[in-house]
């Protein structure tokens, strides 16, 4: 009895990780499709993403109920809660980038697509590394640090392609303004997937070495 | 009239149950791993059976020291006991049954004139040293092990906490059982030579007298787990000390192992025929013991965080509570004898 809940809550808290690694791979898909011009398809991948991030909610309240109502991890079960919703926060910010993309259509000069590509790469290389870590800090914390600094690494390169995007964007003479706070903030957008990973990460560090005492 | 004596062993019961169940499951439930109902019926249900079937060793050490032959005697040892406990738990030291008992029997010992065998003293007050030192090791190298184990397994958050509740509730079952084994000789030990009962026989199963004694003294425990020992755990699982449910586990499966190893006979025989040392069966303060283990978890940690002063504060209470029973169960002796005419040893 004591194990079955225990194996229900693992193979939810599995399949909340599955669900946010999946986002982050249908949001690199969907970025391409865009630039690709393959309306089709990424609106194929819009859907699946609103879906995954519904998904991904009722995962995790289901996940959060279970732990308080059945008094699971008294210990660490706010550390837990605190991971779950800081997870989702990347996921959310996928689907609202996403979603912007297919609402505003930004106009992105041909010459750019590579580095808004390039970009988005990251942030979901980061994202992927932190659901790494996850995984790692709910069995064997000790390797948790081999994922995190990747985390911090495709964070910290992604800021910088952000960076010289922006700054090519704001160069480039045949761009209105409007065009370029534009884009500038659609750049943002999806840079932020990879700073909340970073936030996820910054928790996962605390939350390593508390289960390590 | 033997009821009547009996009371002060089994407020001694009371008193014990209120406040070492919590050594056995306060983090447990102070933390919220396991309900109080679930922890005080299992706490209950093992020191009665540990008292029942596992207390004749540690009496019969208590016994060698000094041996009670009037009820009135031994009610008044206890009484002491009880009455010491009270006076150092009021003043804020801390105190154990096992020492104010020893002092109790010594002040019966000196007031009928009967010679203190030394070298059962000896045996008694050194294992309150060693009992404490063994939980140190024990606790220490169990803690080294319970870290590496779940890494090495790599065991599911969710899962080690399901581990470490089923943990907690064997180990303290073990804990609860060791306990009534090991203390019962402190609640029931100087009534078992003035005890009126006889073996019975029931369904072909034969209960000593001295079984249906600590039966009785289990269920004082019981008594004192259930109606009063709340309070003290979560006390203990929130303020005093802050331990996790894996340490937690670590320290009460040390303590119970230190407590078993100073009471059970049938180990006892098995390291004899095995030619190892034997410890002796003497009842040990569960407290101490708790504290020793938490200490060697402090080490495994690298010896920061310890209180140094804690240890002299409880040795301490090695010397004062024996000598302040002593003299209670002296003058009190003196007052049953000449003011309420009762015989309190066989001339």
């Amino acid at each position: 009895m004591l194990f079955k809940k225990t194996k229900m809550l693992e193979r939810k808290m599995d399949e909340f990780l599955d669900v946010t690694s999946e986002t982050g791979l249908a949001f690199l898909e969907a970025i391409k499709n865009y630039f690709d011009n393959d309306q089709a398809k990424f609106n194929d991948h819009l859907k699946k993403i609103n879906d995954l991030e519904n998904r991904a909610d009722v995962l995790r309240r289901g996940i959060e109920s279970q732990l308080y109502t059945e008094t699971l991890i008294p210990e660490s079960r706010g550390d837990v809660l605190a991971l779950l919703e800081t997870t989702d926060n990347v996921t959310n910010q996928v689907k609202e980038t996403i979603l912007d993309f297919s609402i505003e259509t930004p106009v992105v000069p041909k010459g750019l697509h590579k580095d808004f590509i390039h970009l988005t790469e990251h942030s979901v290389n980061a994202m992927d590394e932190v659901v790494k870590a996850i995984r790692h800090f709910l069995r064997n914390p000790m390797a948790v640090r081999d994922y995190l600094h990747k985390v911090y690494y495709y964070e910290k390169e992604a800021d910088k392609v952000a960076e010289a995007l922006k700054r090519k964007i704001f160069r480039t003479e045949t761009l209105d303004l409007s065009a370029k706070s534009h884009l500038r903030f659609f750049i943002r957008h999806i840079d932020s997937v990879a700073d909340k990973a970073e936030d996820v990460a910054d928790r996962l560090t605390i939350y390593t070495i508390k289960r390590s005492i | 009239m033997f009821f009547l004596f009996l009371t002060s062993g089994l407020f001694l019961g009371w008193s014990l149950g209120a406040n070492d169940a919590s050594n056995i499951f306060g983090t447990a439930v102070g933390t919220r791993m396991v309900k109080f109902r679930t922890a005080a019926i299992i706490a209950s249900l093992f020191v009665i059976m540990g008292a029942t079937f596992s207390g004749a060793g540690t009496s019969n050490t208590l016994g060698k020291l000094g041996s009670i032959d009037q009820l009135a005697g031994a009610f008044i040892v206890a009484l002491a006991a009880a009455v010491s406990i009270l006076i150092m738990t009021r003043s804020g030291l801390p105190v154990s049954t096992s020492q104010a008992i020893v002092g109790g029997i010594i002040g019966w010992n000196i007031y009928s004139g009967t010679p203190t065998d030394i070298s059962t003293l000896t045996k008694i007050v050194s294992s309150w040293i060693s009992g404490p030192l063994l939980a140190v090791g024990f606790a220490f190298l169990i803690y080294k092990l319970f870290l590496a184990l779940p890494r090495f397994l790599q065991i599911h958050l969710f899962r080690l906490d399901a581990y470490t509740r089923l943990g907690l509730i064997t180990v303290g079952a073990f804990g609860a059982y060791s306990l009534g084994a090991n203390n019962i000789a402190n609640v029931m030990g100087v009534f078992v030579s003035v005890s009126p009962f006889h073996a019975v026989t029931v369904m072909g199963i034969t209960i000593s007298g001295t079984e249906q004694l600590f039966f009785l003294g289990g269920l004082s425990i019981a008594v004192g787990i259930f109606t009063y020992s709340q309070k003290v755990m979560m006390t203990v699982g929130e303020d005093v000390l802050k331990l996790t449910p894996q340490a937690a586990l670590v320290v009460v499966l040390a303590g119970a192992l230190v407590l078993f190893l100073f009471s059970s006979e049938s180990l006892e025989q098995w390291l004899i025929v095995h030619n190892l040392p034997t410890l002796p069966l003497v009842p040990i303060s569960s407290s101490q013991v708790i504290i020793g283990a938490i200490i060697g978890i402090g080490i495994a940690h690298g010896g920061r965080g310890i209180q140094y002063q804690v240890l002299g504060r409880i040795a301490s209470g090695w010397v004062l509570t024996p000598i302040i029973a002593m003299v209670i169960s002296f003058v009190a002796l003196f007052f049953m004898e000449n003011v309420f005419k009762q015989a309190v040893y066989l001339p």
